[in-house]
């Protein structure tokens, strides 16, 4: 039996459909997973894409061709039938299942299990064959629960408020910035957003999701304007002059890479928070379990090891060689 | 153990000196005594003694979070240290602990003395009731293994916040034998005198390179001798029995036996601070005749002939039992020539010879020399210097002769550990020979935290090759490696080893073609070896 999905050096490709699954080179039709700029970029002749992550598609890339699909809402493209699933990643963020003459395929994009508050919750795929991104594949990843983490962030936020520094916390500008967001106490203080957070905020506020008031940072703000401010930005713009204007502060980094003291200490911040939008050891196994998939392809991230883990668990375990980048932990860049 | 690990989680995460010191002040003001003896004694170095092997420990985590082993390893290759994938990689601890650090110490030390099996469900109870930021500091401690990324220095201001005495004289209570079994947190820091234990040392006095010889002034003012490649010590005679301390305050006299003489030469109640040397006939002998002895408990008398040891005396601290450090140097060193005048010139003592200038110029022409004389560069001592303790600037400085260089390329990078888990930051470098390269040395500091990402991150596409941990790469880039000494070594493909190499700059202008080749290493070391 052919294969529902094949791997090429444009993407992920269905030939029953015609059509490429989050391409990294410019394809006649690409189907898009979530709006990150390593799966969702610009040059297809047509996306199609959920409702949120058009939007924010068409805030990033512009005056695209893309058309919606709701989740859990079945469309037939060439022989492959396609539906849209939440990844839990980010709002919007979908796992694409594609069924051809019975046999069943998904990719998974990005996603985690646990449910952040913001994003769709993830919900299983049942599947003969899953494509599973793998960024945290390792048993060191687990993740601390939200509860705990919203304790953490606003006891960091109130200590440096009430020693008179202005809280900095670096974090990706869509979905990390707007989870964080959501677990902030606003008593505590003004909320304060880098342009490129507040960029994405307005785009999702747009589509129907609640926030806490914010207020993006211009020339003028200090910490002096706003004592007790927290000020939310891209991690690119800690230590930079756009950072110092706040005068004494207290820098943090939220990710999943926190997790890892010498990474913490290496990114030079007074406090890092664990928290990422992809699956930790757990999620992932959790969520390759419930697929009920035989064959296991894993994309990007601690790919070997987990492929590995997988065949020792009786998968059929492939790795798959891809652009996807998961969560930087060296650079800025908003890839996750 | 709760308070001990928010300590330590402040001290780890900061970047910022004001922020440590306040958190350690904080604690030296709050935590009990017997706490605060242990914190200060796992700060200054003196960590319980390792109670478990690292294998073992690893099997029975490795058990206990249901992984194979494998797994564990790979994990441990990511994270980059062990105590740190245990506490990572354990489930969720099913109880809570309310003990203290002196505590969780007692019961690690009973750990040590029963049989394997009751040492296993000991280890696995604690990890059981021990959240991961503590679990991870008892497993630190378990192996042994525990460092904080604290100086002796600022630890020390951080108790003179907490108990207002002196940084002074809380770095000389610090020093010495001490163990927290060997005294209580107030002989050690609230009894008024320092002077108790016969073995204590005081604080070496250390200087910064120098940074502008006209800021000198006359050089009159000055005096100068040779900085000595050798190993610097402190010399203690009191009570009739003598200590040998390194500046890592390390207790090396029975590695120098021969210095046993020096007790029947010199009084009672003198200490000296000096450089120990592998001395022969009129002059020192290599670094690397030394070295030989490193590390070695116990000296063979073989080695004791090949590479006889001396101390080059430097400075008197401690004059008939009376502490004399706050005497202008002139007058410490004329008291110091005098012990040594009278002592015979065939014990291992001699006054290390002042170089005389006139201007900065002569002296200047002095340094040049340096390594015709077997020394590293100059030191300056001001004559009106009171000796100080830890590095300070202004009286002394050192005055080094600028490293040796050598261009070389980058043929393998390893990953490094710690803080630099995640990052190629340990490469090994070749010269050119003929059409080939030669390894000659390992490198691994020198470079900008922005310049090893840069690395990392090209290491990861230009790979030819993956040996376990260890990526040969393209040799392309070429590197300034700089390093102090240079030694004929059988044990090296290149025939020579180096002493102290590291990367100067990233000479991203330079091809290959440009790097420096074997040939150009075997002359350096027939100048220089």
């Amino acid at each position: 039996m052919a294969d529902v999905l094949t791997f090429t050096d444009r993407g992920i490709y269905c030939p029953a459909g015609d059509f490429y699954i989050d391409p990294w080179r410019p394809v006649p039709r690409a189907l898009i997973t979530h709006a990150h700029s390593d799966h969702a970029r610009w040059g297809m002749d047509s996306y199609l894409a959920t409702p949120s992550t058009a939007a924010v598609m068409r805030h990033r890339l512009g005056d695209i061709n893309v058309q919606t699909i709701p989740y859990e809402t079945a469309q037939q493209i060439g022989d492959a039938t396609v539906s849209f699933h939440p990844a839990g990643h980010v709002p919007g963020s979908a796992q694409i299942r594609v069924a051809v003459k019975g046999q069943v395929w998904v990719v998974s994009g990005d996603y985690k299990t646990v449910d952040d508050g913001l994003s769709e919750p993830f919900a299983p795929v049942p599947c003969h064959a899953f494509i599973s991104e793998c960024t945290f594949g390792l048993p060191v990843f687990n993740w601390t629960p939200q509860d705990v983490l919203q304790g953490q962030i606003n006891r960091w936020w109130a200590e440096s408020a009430a020693a008179g520094k202005t809280a900095i916390l670096g974090a990706y500008a869509l979905g990390k910035a707007q989870r964080l967001l959501r677990l902030l106490d606003p008593d505590i203080g003004p909320i304060l957003t880098h342009g490129a957070v507040e960029n994405t905020n307005e785009v999702l506020r747009g589509i129907g999701i609640a926030l806490p008031a914010t207020t993006r940072v211009d020339a003028a703000m200090t910490g002096k304007t706003h004592p007790g401010a927290l000020v939310l930005a891209t991690p690119s713009a800690l230590g930079t002059p756009w950072a110092r204007r706040f005068g004494p502060s207290s820098t943090a980094f939220a990710s999943g890479w926190m997790a890892l003291r010498g990474v913490r200490r290496r990114r030079a911040a007074d406090r890092g928070f664990i928290v990422s939008d992809h699956a930790d050891w757990a999620g992932l196994n959790a969520a390759i379990t419930a697929t009920g998939a035989e064959k296991i392809f894993v994309t990007h991230g601690y790919t070997t090891a987990f492929q590995q883990w997988l065949r020792d668990q009786g998968h059929d375990a492939h790795t798959v060689s891809t652009d996807y980048q998961g969560e930087g932990f060296d650079s800025g860049e908003d890839a996750a | 153990m709760k308070a001990f690990a928010a300590l330590f989680a402040q001290l780890d995460e900061s970047t910022k000196t004001s922020v440590k010191v306040a958190a350690l002040a904080e604690y030296f003001r709050t935590a009990p005594d017997s706490d605060k003896l242990w914190t200060t004694a796992l700060f200054t170095g003196r960590r319980p003694k390792r109670v478990i092997t690292a294998a073992k420990l690893r099997l029975w985590a490795a058990e206990v979070a249901g992984l194979p082993d494998w797994l564990f390893e790979e994990s441990y290759s990511i994270v980059g240290d062990l105590a740190e994938t245990i506490a990572l990689v354990l489930p969720p601890p099913c109880a809570t602990s309310d003990e203290s650090l002196t505590d969780w110490i007692i019961h690690l030390r009973a750990l040590g003395m029963q049989d394997d099996d009751a040492r296993k469900a000991g280890i696995i109870a604690a990890w059981d009731r021990l959240p991961p930021a503590e679990r991870f500091l008892f497993t630190k401690l378990l192996t042994g293994g525990l460092r904080i990324g604290v100086s002796a220095k600022l630890m020390t201001r951080a108790l003179a916040q907490a108990t207002g005495q002196p940084e002074p004289e809380l770095t000389h209570k610090l020093m010495g034998n001490w163990t927290p079994d060997n005294v209580t947190w107030a002989s050690l820091i609230e009894a008024d005198d320092p002077g108790t234990d016969a073995s204590r040392p005081y604080p070496f006095y250390l200087a910064y390179g120098l940074e502008d010889l006209a800021a000198l002034g006359p050089p009159a003012d000055w005096s100068a001798e040779r900085k000595w490649d050798g190993i610097r010590g402190q010399f203690i005679l009191r009570g009739g029995s003598h200590y040998l301390w390194s500046r890592g305050e390390d207790l090396m006299t029975d590695r120098f036996p021969e210095l046993m003489q020096l007790c029947d030469a010199l009084p009672d109640g003198t200490v000296i601070d000096g450089e120990v040397l592998a001395f022969a006939g009129d002059a020192p002998l290599p670094f690397a005749a030394l070295q030989k002895r490193l590390g070695r408990k116990t000296v063979p008398r073989k080695l004791l002939a090949e590479a006889p040891v001396i101390l080059m005396a430097y400075d008197l601290l401690e004059h008939d039992g009376r502490d004399i450090r706050r005497l202008p140097f002139a007058d410490r060193r004329a008291a110091l020539a005098g012990l040594v005048a009278r002592v015979s010139t065939r014990a291992p003592l001699r006054l290390s010879p002042q170089v005389t200038f006139s201007t900065w110029d002569d002296l200047a022409a002095a340094r040049s020399q340096s390594r015709d004389v077997g020394a590293e560069g100059l030191m300056l001592k001001r004559h009106d210097s009171p000796y100080l303790a830890g590095r300070k600037k202004g009286d002394w400085w050192k005055w080094k002769v600028d490293p040796l260089t050598i261009d070389a390329v980058m043929i393998y990078a390893q990953s490094g550990s710690g803080r630099r888990a995640n990052l190629f930051t340990d490469y090994t470098f070749a010269v050119r020979d003929g059409d080939g390269l030669v390894p000659f040395t390992k490198a691994y500091s020198g470079l900008t935290d922005a310049e090893f990402r840069q690395i990392t991150a090209w290491v990861r596409k230009n790979t030819l090759q993956k040996f376990g941990p260890v990526r040969q790469v393209q040799p392309v880039h070429v590197f300034e490696i700089a390093f102090e000494g240079i030694n004929a070594s059988p044990r090296h493909k290149s025939g020579v080893a180096l002493r102290f190499p590291r990367m100067l700059r990233w000479r991203q202008d330079k091809p290959v073609a440009e790097a420096n080749t074997l040939d150009d290493l075997r002359e350096m070391l027939r100048l220089y070896g």
